[in-house]
Formats: C-alpha cells, structure tokens, sequence
C-alpha cells in the first residue's frame, strides 16, 4: 500500500536540497514506527518517491511525497490515517509540516511523471512594479523566448515561452513571510513541467532577456542596460501548487479538487494570490 | 547580543549548501544569554560536514547547557564562498543556532583535531573581529580556548590562544566554567550583579582571568609561561612565570567513561555531513601500542563503556534520531571486551526491525574480526577495511603493529568467503627505518589478497590506501625526522609501478606534499607561528582541502621566518634535545617513550599491556587511575599476533571493582556510573 503526503517546506529549512528533505522524511517514518516496505538487495532502502524536486532556496505550499508501506504489517499496527499527519509534523524538523494523507493505488504513475505545471508566487527585487508589468507583458507577447539552460553540467539554448502558461504581477503576501525591505515586487506565474520543469530562476531570465529586446531590439545588448538596480532578482519563490491535466481537466494530486482548464491561468493564479 | 539573521539571510541565496549556516538540527538548543550564563561559541574549524559530527563538540555542548550557568552554541568555518560574501556584507562569525556575533560570547572554543586546520583558526578568530594575537586582545574581548588532540603540541598556536585544555574533557569544562563565571562580576561579588563593576580595568582583569585558569588542573596558559632559547636559537626552555603555575601541565583523564554517557542527544543534522549515523562510544583509549599512533598513546588508559550502557545508548539513541545505521567507535573497536554480546543485542533488537546496520570503524585484523562483521553487516554489505599498516613482519614490529601475515590471509579470506568482494588495507610509508623491501612488501600484501579473492569470486578488488608518515608529538617516534616528499613520492612511484601489473590491486596515496606541510606544524615550536599566520595572510585556508591546499604557501612562510624544511620536518630530533611539548603531558614518562623508540629501532614489538605487566609508561600511574574493562575474558582471537595465549581468559587476572549503580542523573555524574565491571589491568 502507499500513502501520499501532501506538505509545506517553509522558513530556514527552505535552503536545504530535496534530497536533505527525502533523508529527513526517512528519519522521521522511522521514528514513527512505520511499517515501511523497503527495497530489495544488498542495499535496502525505505521506497519514497518525491514528486518534482524543488530548487533549494525555494519554499512551497504544495510538496508530496509517495511512502510505500508493508501492508502486513501496516494491518497488524492499526495504522491511522487520520492521526498520522499529526504524529509526522511531531517527528520532522520545524518548516516542514503534513497538511493531509491519503492512501494511493499502488498502480498509479509516479507523482514525477503525473505532474504536469506548478504555481509558483515569486518576490522580485530590482524592478519597480510597472517596469516588471511590461516585462511580463513582454514575455508574454514575445512569440520564442530563447535562455540559457544548465543541463547535465552543459549550457544549452531553450525556448522558455511554450513552458509559460500564466504570468501576472500580483500582492504576494499570501503566499510569503513579508519583505521587510518593502522594495520587492510580486509574481505570480504556472510554469508547465513537461518535458521537463523550468525553475523560478530560469522565468526571471526569460524576463531579463525580453528586457533587454525590447530595449535593444535584439538579445545581445547588455542585458542591464537601464538604471542601475532595474534588473530583477529573485527574492522569493514559493511553489504554491501542483497539477496534474489530463482530458481537459486539472486537479491536484492528493486532494483531487478539479480546476477547469481554460483562458483564465492568470486569472487563477491571481485568485491562488490574492 | 542581536541576532545577525537578517543580514545572513540574503547572502544564502548565492552560496554552495546554503543549509550549512541555518542551524536547526534535532538535539539543537536554543539557550539564554544573560548576566549569570558564561556564552561559550563551540567552533570546529573545518566545514560544517566535517565539524557536525565531531562526538567531543558535542559532548561539551550538552554539558555545558546542561548548567545553569553556561549556554553553549556552536560554529563551524563558513565555506570560502560564503566567507567571502560575509566579509564583503560586513558580517563577522555567527553561531549557527542564534546567529548571534562570535565576539559577543565570553569564550571562543576551538576543537583542533587536525594541525592543517590551524590557518583556519586564525581565520575564524579574525573573522569574528577579534585580534589574531592573544597579546593584542584586551579587557574583555572574548577568550579564545582549544581542545583536542592536537593541543598536546600547543606552541605552533600559543601566541593566537588564550588557553589550551588537555584531555577529556567532560569535568574541566565545568571547572572552567566556574572560574569563567566568578570573573563575570568581577572577585567577591555574587552571580547578578553588574559585570561593569568589576574591580580593576579591563586588562587587569583579563591578565587575572587568565592566571587563575592556569591553576585549573589540565589548562595551559601561554602567557604564563617564558620561552627561552640557547645560542644556537635551538628552544632551551618553556618554564612557569608565576609560582603558582605548573611547570608541566598534566591531561585531564576521567576515569570511568560509564558515568558520562554523552551525547545524550547525538545532533542530527539537516544536511549529509560525514558520519551520518548514530555514534556511541565504546571506549576510550587503547593499549595495543602502536608507535606511530598519537591517539591509541595520549588517551591511555582503556576505559570500556559498561556493555548494558552501550546497549542503552544505542536502542535510544536510535529512536530519538530515526537513524538506520550505529558506529560503536573507538580506537578499535573489536577489542570492545564484550564486543560479540553487545553486536548480537543490537542485531536482534526487535525494534530495529531488522533494518539497523552497525559498523565497527576499527576493525582488528583477524578471522574472528571479520565473522563479527558478518554478522552486524548482514544488513548493508559494503567493503572491509583492514589496517596492517605495515608491508613486512620486520616493519610492523618496528611500529609495534603486530600482524601476521597469516592473520591478514585469514581474515581476508574470511571476508571473500562470506561474500564480500571489496576489500580495502591501509598502510603507511615513510616509517622508521623503512626499506625498500618494507615499501614493496606492500604489493606483496596485497597482491596475495587479490589471489585469495580470486578463490571465491571472478572480480574482486582490493585497494591499498598509502598515507605518509608524519611524526607525532608524545609518542616514541616523536624524535624521527619525517621523510622528505622527494623519498616519500619515489616510494608512492615503486608501489604504483610494482601494482600496475597486478589486476584487481588499486593503489591509492596521500599528497606527499599535505604530508609535509603536516609534519612542518606538528612539532614546530612557538615560533612556527608565524609561519602558520604567514601562510593564513596570503590566503592559505581549508588547507585540509586538496582543492585549496598550497605547498608553495607554507615553503615561502618557512623562507621568511628563516626555517627550512630540513631543520623543521625532516631532521632526526636527539635524546637530550628540549621539545617544544616537553611541558606538556600526557602522563607517559619520557623515558619510557625513548625506551619504546629504541627497541623501535631494535624491532622489538611490545605486547598490549591490559593482558601482561605493567611497562609503567605513567598513563595509569601517574593519575591513579587503571583500564575498566567491561568483561574479565579477553577478546577471542586478541592475541593478535603477540604470542600471547588468551584462549583461556578467566586466567588473566582480573578484579572486579564493585561501583555505585547507575545514577543517570547529570547532577549526581560524577560519582554515579552504571554498574561497570572494572578490571584491574594491573597498572
């Protein structure tokens, strides 16, 4: 059997890797007694399965995690869903907390493959708020948006503008601890994760260079080119949700609360902010 | 003391493992600072992976906190990166639980266990906006201390630290404390009352401060010593100042290591550090005697942690952190006199479930050993690592290392056997009196494990690890001159070429030049100071690190204090000669290390003495104290080479001391201790 968790990774504890969080999240089950079904061979370990790996530095609303459990034992021990969460949130260090558990069917996709876009809130330091609106509205007009990409430790060119699908400034103080600088701006976006995720950083590039297009008329002028201190940086970036599209219909992966898909991304995105 | 948070936080975005510096772990305090707690700033001067762990930090961190009187938080070197995003923002040390300014703290703690760590030591004393020198800081400017292994050679660092503490260190720290504590107010006035009426004017005080922790057992106060040097500019001397302070400074040794079971809540780290696991201690000290080993000599004698205290520590400890995997350290942790019992009981825990490893760093190197192993590794089966430390017979007997060749064979065999298919030897070159023979003996060693593999297994590999000798102080081999790189790379080129044929055999060897630069601060004398500050001012830190170690750095800082590597690393020191450390004791008498130097050099071995008479090094003698060993029998299969017939162990006499029963409480510590069966190792 499998049990999906839905949690938040919040505050300090946002500057460790997602696979700090996976050793964190083995510690704790373990202390909790769980009946956890381990992997077969010389080296067994507890079968976790994270979702989309979230950049270090980056807080989230919206973080799962897939525990397989022995469902012998599981049985034996009367394992109750309904207090789990709270016995876990007891168990793991303080930012990381479980909103809710539910049992999975086995057969299902991993969470990594299902997941099709996050929402992402965002603070931005450098711009002020009408010099990000048109570059967002750059962005979005712009029909290629050509970045640099690290990939497997080699600098590629990607087009960023397809994995796109909402961007909007926004108030950004439901979804992040306040600025105590009050100089920052908020973004709200949904980035598409297939085929594969664009990261917060790579979005605030894609701004940068549609900045300096328009600007310039090309992408190899100086990329601050403006006042000093206009070129944006990223404060904040939590990821506020995940979803899973399939036949027209979006839904979240452990709550199962269907969003229709359509024209209003932003407008979602905005409701998820405001 | 103001948090320093708001200003670190931004920085964190542009640096490597960002998590190094947020602190959080499970067992982290979150203490209170006020007018009647002396703040103690624990700092390990490496990075945060390498320091988390260290057991002694965190012993001292719980003890500490555990008074009314203390608060201790803890640091570790920020990572180049982040040093320099630090000291470009202004911001000067911090501790990683409050984030609170390291100049804020009354006492800045270093743990030196490495000598290349100590250009990070000056460092971290600057970066926390102090003055380098001990001289150039006044009044009430925080007091820098160190422990650790190291400070048995305190001089290289003498000038930067205030005071050194020698030995265990779980009584003094209390008694430092109380010292610490009765000069916050000033002498004569009750805890609480306004520090800045404290009589006198600040460096009165400090000067004060400082003499009366020279007269705490187990402490060495520079700056109450004079250095002197004959004609020649040879060190004539390192002799007392005051009447009241001692001409030598003798190690703190506590004696029953069942009445501190620490860490009591091992800290858990957020991030991966190295030893990721849950560590107890088995016991501390070791009597096997190696020469060239500086550990097994200043930590003497042998104290066993009662077996159900073991137990204990390991089931909670286990519980508490959620860890799979324990190490029962040691120096070598197979001599653990109930070391079959204490495995099995883990093993068979049912609340392990079957899924905790144990992992013995040590392991001795016979058949017993490895069966022993099987068993706890029945879980997680990695590679076996043995330490012959020597190629030959002749060469082991020089540095006492009693291995048979037919002790290695059998437990190698007993590995490949038992499915193992990895196996990984340790030894050193650059020993004393080393041959080219002794060198390639080494080849020999493991090219025969390799064929012993090929009996049960296709492909089998078998890595031998080659570090290079560097001469420690308080052992007999403190008075060999180091060999020098060139002789040290000429024997790395024979053993990498006599291997190359060999398939299956890896060769694998230490920095030659890291080995020199060790051995160039090892035994240096107070003046090798400045050479440390040279190398730490044109940018010499984390000279642990391969990637930011520098020869160069430390051949110029020789050049312009007027040193050679010759006079400092490479040069045979005389039987009369002054040692820098000759003030400083780790209870073994001199003449008994010369003793073990000559019939080093004579090859003649020397049994381990919790099994035969007394050789009367001092380490027992001189503290009155003897091993407490946990069981009357001997190890199985202990002889070890020696000769020595321990088969029938009720024979080897040994009393049992009846003890206090366990008291557990911290406040009745001392005297308490878990019902130990301590032998009399006849001392």
């Amino acid at each position: 059997m499998r049990i999906r968790f839905r949690f938040s990774k919040l505050g300090k504890i946002r500057f460790t890797s997602q696979r700090d969080v996976a050793r964190m999240w083995e510690r704790a089950l373990r202390r909790a007694r769980m009946p956890l079904a381990y992997t077969e061979g010389f080296s067994p370990r507890p079968q976790l399965s994270f979702g989309l790996a979230l950049p270090t530095g980056a807080e989230s609303l919206a973080e799962y995690v897939d525990v397989a459990l022995d469902p012998v034992r599981a049985e034996e021990m009367g394992l109750d869903l309904a207090t789990l969460p709270a016995t876990l949130n007891g168990l793991l260090p303080e930012g990381l907390e479980i909103e809710e558990a539910v049992p999975v069917e086995r057969s299902k996709d991993s969470l990594q493959q299902m997941v099709t876009s996050c929402s992402w809130t965002m603070r931005l330091a450098g711009p002020t708020r009408d010099e990000l609106s048109s570059s967002v509205d750059a962005l979005l007009a712009a029909p290629s948006v050509i970045i640099t990409r690290e990939r497997k430790g080699r600098e590629e060119l990607d087009d960023l503008r397809p994995s796109v699908l909402a961007l909007a400034v926004a108030d950004a103080t439901a979804d992040l601890a306040e600025d105590p600088t009050g100089r920052t701006v908020g973004l709200v976006a949904e980035l598409s994760t297939q085929p594969r995720g664009v990261r917060p950083v790579e979005l605030l590039r894609g701004l940068i260079a549609v900045s300096a297009v328009a600007a310039h008329g090309t992408i190899d002028g100086p990329a601050d080119s403006g006042r000093p201190g206009s070129t944006p940086v990223l404060d904040r970036a939590c990821r506020t949700q995940q979803w899973i599209e399939r036949d027209g219909l979006r839904t979240e992966p452990l709550l199962g609360r269907v969003v229709p898909v359509g024209t209003d991304r932003a407008q979602h995105a905005l409701e998820r902010a405001s | 003391m103001e948090s320093l948070w708001p200003q670190i936080e931004p920085l964190l975005a542009q640096v490597t493992k960002p998590a190094r510096y947020i602190g959080g772990e499970l067992g982290a305090q979150q203490v209170e600072h006020g007018p009647d707690t002396v703040s103690w700033l624990l700092v390990y001067p490496d990075s945060y992976e390498v320091g988390l762990p260290n057991q002694g930090l965190q012993i001292l961190y719980e003890l500490l906190n555990e008074r009314h009187d203390a608060a201790a938080e803890r640091s570790y070197a920020p990572w180049v990166d982040m040093e320099a995003a630090m000291r470009t923002a202004g911001i000067p040390l911090f501790s990683v639980e409050g984030h609170l300014p390291a100049a804020g703290f009354d006492v800045l703690a270093f743990n030196l266990s490495a000598e290349l760590v100590y250009t990070n030591v000056l460092n971290l004393i600057d970066l926390a906006g102090l003055p380098v020198r001990a001289a150039d800081r006044t009044g009430d400017d925080t007091i820098v201390m160190a422990g650790g292994h190291c400070t048995f050679n305190p001089e290289p660092l003498a000038d930067y630290v205030d005071a050194f503490v020698l030995g265990d260190g779980e009584e003094v720290v209390g008694e430092i404390n109380d010292v610490l504590a009765a000069h916050r107010c000033g002498p004569g006035c009750a805890p609480g009352d306004d520090p800045t009426r404290a009589a006198g004017d600040g460096q009165d005080r400090r000067t004060a401060l400082l003499r009366d922790l020279s007269r705490v057992p187990g402490v060495y106060v520079p700056s109450c010593y004079d250095v002197a040097y004959d004609d020649d500019g040879r060190l004539a001397g390192v002799t007392p100042r005051y009447d009241d302070t001692p001409a030598r400074v003798e190690k703190r040794t506590i004696a029953d290591l069942g009445s501190w079971p620490y860490p009591r809540q091992q800290l858990v780290p957020l991030i991966e550090v190295v030893h990721d696991r849950l560590n107890v201690e088995l016991f501390r000290g070791c009597t096997r005697g190696c020469r060239f080993c500086q550990a097994g000599m200043i930590t003497r004698p042998v104290r066993e942690r009662p077996a159900d205290q073991v137990r204990t520590m390991v089931s909670a400890g286990l519980e508490r952190t959620g860890y799979d995997e324990v190490a029962l350290t040691s120096l070598s942790s197979a001599d653990y006199s109930g070391i079959e019992e204490t495995v099995g009981g883990i093993i068979d825990d049912p609340s392990c479930s079957g899924q905790v490893s144990v992992s013995l760093p040590s392991l001795r190197v016979d058949a017993f050993t490895v069966g022993t192993a099987a068993q706890i590794q029945r879980v997680r089966r990695t590679g076996l690592t043995f330490a012959p430390e020597g190629g030959t017979w002749r060469m082991r007997q020089v540095i006492n290392k009693l291995i048979r060749e037919e002790d290695l064979y059998a437990a190698v065999d007993a590995a490949f056997s038992q499915g193992w298919k990895r196996v990984k030897l340790y030894f050193l070159i650059g020993l004393p009196t080393e041959t080219d023979e002794d060198t390639l003996g080494i080849v020999d060693l493991a090219k025969q494990c390799v064929a012993i593999g090929k009996r049960y297994h296709n492909s089998v590999s078998v890595t031998a690890s080659v570090g290079g000798f560097v001469p420690k102080v308080q052992t007999p081999f403190q008075w060999f001159g180091q060999n020098t790189i060139e002789e040290l790379t000429r024997k790395v080129h024979l053993l990498r070429d006599a291997a190359r044929p060999v398939r299956g055999l890896t060769i694998r060897w230490h920095d030659p030049k890291a080995t020199a630069a060790e051995g160039i601060v090892s035994r240096g004398d107070r003046r090798m100071g400045a050479v440390i500050e040279h190398v730490w001012r044109h940018g010499g830190t984390f000279q642990e690190w391969s990637e930011y170690f520098d020869l160069d750095l430390w051949t110029d800082a020789l050049e312009a204090q007027g040193m050679t590597l010759e006079d400092a690393v490479y040069r045979h020191r005389t039987e009369h000669e002054v040692l820098p450390w000759d003030h400083i004791s780790a209870g073994l008498h001199r003449d008994f290390l010369w003793q073990d130097w000559k019939d080093a050099l004579a090859e003649h071995g020397l049994p381990d003495c919790r099994w035969t008479p007394c050789y009367d090094c001092g380490a027992c003698t001189g503290y009155g104290i003897e091993h407490v060993v946990a069981s009357a029998v001997p190890p199985a299969g202990g002889s070890q080479g020696t000769g020595q017939d321990l088969s029938s162990g009720g024979q080897v006499p040994v009393r049992f001391l009846s003890t206090a029963p366990s008291g557990a409480a911290p406040a009745d510590r001392p005297a308490g201790g878990a019902p130990a069966m301590a032998g009399e190792g006849r001392s």
